[in-house]
């Protein structure tokens, strides 16, 4: 047993209402630089839809993830080491960014600067590539937004598969929820493995996977590598870059900025333990639907005296285990079981999971044609179909989603039941299989979702991390290279110097 | 002239791409990158790249062994100056016409693509005419070089190649006869030697065997190892 420690997040799409202040804090601290306009670290999609970038999900077209061999090993799907290297000089499955968007502003000056004329002034739309003239917006990154576009094409999406998916096109019967997305942090990360030059690494202490700017040559493999294609190429500095789980932020204990801002409050870290050896084995299983238990199987109870002394020979510091006892990603995942890891089958075993939504029941049970269960709908009559969310976050299987939904509406009801009738509902727990304790604690964590309870980050210790004394005087954080801001300008080197906002100003 | 431009310029040229790489890869390793296009357009790409690299690789090697390999060594194997011309004349000929359609491809790419054109710097696409120029020299001399087959001209350019690394002050003098098109071939040779340390070329010294036997998931840790 190899205990590893790993801050990982879930988030509770039952209460996401997609106002996408995640996505929007998070671009202006990482990504309000040249090169990477088009590049969200976080993004929220409207589901059903085929995402950002189009068609993300679909590895048939894209090759991300993992593929299992016929001798049961593993290899990246785009291929082994040798064709991965093979295809160096063009990379057959890279988006283009058109794929995702192209970049633009507007021409704002315009509106002032025009001169006198008989049509009012307009801001036209400009490329931030090539700085030329972009008549129509055809794609964003969010350009589903609420079910925005046509059904034909939106029905692109993955999830359908297996599902009726014609009567969803109806007026009646649509529906649709938010999926908020990030790099997932990975166990068995694709990204990883993919690249060439070994710059992208996971981090011992807390699991955060990293690119090394450094180190990155630029030879894109990552990008096609991670099937969520949540790697973005900056085209500015040649090099590649993604969600840093706010590392800094993380390291002094605070929540990313994503969660730190999150209005729905739907957004939790915690620390989980793993078993580091038994990654490749998880991963590897055979079935599809197996995956997510298997990854289950990898997480080790912090409250077990043996992994807590295993966990101490590794040099875990004694407050993370403590804090992954008090981890609401160990409790919504291993305890109550209703949050999902996304796409398991792609066996990058993620860590980012999520609590999938409830939705409205249909006008069918009302009118008294589904069955009511003692005021318990059945959640196949939810208006989302089990199945879809079943293949967006279990590989397919239903039985977890609807156990999880079903738990999370027996919450609603026991609770409603204690605090407006007064009674407690013992026969609702138990027929979801929970302890009212648990439900109580559930209804704390998720419903009141307190600051301290959503977050349980433990800082890392001092003499863990980089001595600072060194960096007094420095330039923040940069893309390396001191104050080399790395982009291309007349130089020899290509370097361009940083600028500081007062010099700018001045 | 001709002491200074094969005798000595050589020295200048590679003392430039040695020190310029290292101090480069010490100095901003941040821009030491690839600098791929392919994200911003695939077209012309996925074609042109392709041609161009293998093709560009198999000439260098061509070049590598064909001039550094001590003449011995041919001689041993029973590989008489005029195979090894004929040899080098054919392989480099075709591999140079490969690479020269894929150039030419990735140049038009270049410079008619709005938005490749945007993101290019003066060197980026400087090197890459530069080095369809070094493509044509090199594909000119394949005639001529054919043409004189019995004169065993070939044999002179190992000597001068092994001259300079071994430091023989005569190495210049052994290529003074050869024709105008060899010379010229050189010199840019040089001179692309030159800029390498300055421009996105350096991104072949950072080929990435390596890969092929290190492990997949790579793990850091900031735990002081006792």
């Amino acid at each position: 047993m190899k205990v590893r420690a790993q801050i990982g997040m879930v988030l509770n799409l039952d209460k996401c209402i997609g106002c996408h202040t995640c996505s929007v804090t998070c671009k202006n601290v990482w990504t309000s630089r040249d090169g990477v306009e088009y590049a969200w670290f976080n993004n929220v999609e409207t589901k059903p839809g085929i995402g950002y970038p189009k068609d993300w999900e679909n590895q048939k077209r894209w090759n991300g993830g993992w593929e299992r061999t016929r001798s049961g090993k593993l290899r990246p799907k785009q291929g082994a080491k040798w064709r991965i290297l093979a295809n160096i000089f063009a990379n057959p499955d890279l988006p283009e960014i058109d794929d995702f968007y192209e970049p633009f502003d507007f021409d704002y000056d315009h509106l002032k600067s025009a001169p006198q004329m008989e049509a009012f002034p307009t801001a036209r739309p400009r490329s931030k590539v090539s700085g030329q003239r972009m008549e129509k917006i055809e794609w964003g990154p969010n350009w589903e937004e609420i079910l925005g576009g046509e059904f034909e094409k939106r029905s692109q999406d993955y999830n359908f598969e297996g599902v009726q998916k014609e009567i969803y096109g109806e007026y009646e019967n649509t529906f649709m929820m938010y999926l908020p997305r990030l790099c997932e942090h990975c166990l068995n990360p694709a990204c990883a493995a993919s690249c060439p030059s070994g710059a992208i690494y996971k981090r011992e202490e807390d699991g955060i996977v990293l690119i090394d700017q450094e180190k990155c040559r630029g030879w894109r493999m990552c990008v096609s590598g991670c099937p969520y294609k949540k790697i973005y190429y900056n085209w500015e500095s040649g090099k590649s870059e993604k969600c840093t789980f706010c590392y800094p932020r993380i390291e002094s204990g605070m929540p990313t900025v994503c969660s730190e801002t999150c209005v729905g409050r739907i957004r939790y870290l915690g620390v989980m333990l793993y078993d580091a050896d038994k990654i490749q084995e998880a991963a590897a299983v055979a079935g599809e639907q197996e995956l997510y238990d298997a990854q289950l199987g990898l997480f080790l109870d912090p409250t077990d005296p043996e992994v807590i002394s295993a966990a101490r020979e590794e040099g875990i510091p004694e407050e993370w285990i403590e804090a992954a006892r008090h981890s609401p990603v160990w409790k919504m995942a291993m305890e109550w079981k209703i949050a999902f890891p996304l796409h398991p089958e792609y066996r990058t075993l993620p860590m980012v999971w999520y609590i999938p939504p409830l939705s409205p029941i249909q006008n069918a049970a009302e009118a008294g044609a589904i069955g009511v269960d003692r005021d318990m709908p059945d959640v196949r009559s939810l208006r989302i179909p089990v199945r879809y969310l079943a293949n967006l976050l279990t590989a397919g299987d239903e039985a977890p989603i609807v156990s999880a939904l079903e738990r999370m509406l027996a919450m609603r009801a026991y609770m409603r039941a204690k605090s407006v009738d007064g009674v407690v509902d013992l026969e609702i727990a138990r027929r979801v299989g929970l302890e009212p304790r648990q439900i109580d604690e559930m209804y704390r964590i998720m419903s009141l979702a307190d600051y301290e309870d959503r977050f349980v980050v433990p800082t890392t210790h001092r003499e863990m991390v980089e001595d600072a004394y060194d960096l007094r005087g420095g330039c923040g954080f940069t893309d390396g290279n001191q104050c080399s801001a790395g982009s291309s300008g007349g130089k020899l080197f290509g370097s361009r110097t940083f600028v500081t906002p007062t010099e700018a100003m001045s | 002239m001709n002491q200074f431009l094969f005798g000595i310029f050589p020295y200048i040229a590679l003392t430039i791409l040695a020190v310029g790489s290292i101090a480069r890869y010490e100095r901003d390793p941040f821009t030491w990158k690839s600098k791929s296009s392919q994200l911003l357009r695939r077209r012309q790409l996925m074609v042109g790249s392709v041609l161009f690299h293998v093709g560009v690789l198999v000439i260098f090697f061509g070049h590598l062994f064909g001039l550094l390999v001590p003449v011995e060594i041919y001689e041993a194997l029973g590989v008489t100056p005029q195979a090894k011309a004929l040899m080098a004349g054919i392989g480099g000929g075709i591999a140079g016409v490969i690479a020269l359609i894929g150039g030419l491809l990735l140049a038009h790419r270049r410079l008619m693509d709005p938005r490749v054109r945007a993101t290019s710097s003066f060197w980026d696409t400087a090197i890459l005419l530069l080095l369809i120029l070094q493509l044509l020299l090199g594909l000119i001399s394949v005639p001529v070089s054919l043409s004189n087959l019995a004169e065993g001209e070939v044999v002179l350019f190992m000597n001068w190649a092994f001259g300079i690394f071994t430091f023989d002050p005569k190495a210049a003098s052994y290529i003074e006869h050869v024709n105008i098109i060899f010379k010229l071939h050189i010199i840019l040779g040089l001179i692309i030697f030159i800029l390498f340390p300055f421009t996105r070329l350096v991104h072949m010294l950072s080929a990435p065997v390596r890969y092929l036997w290190r492990p997949y998931q790579v793990v850091r840790t900031r735990r002081r190892k006792a």
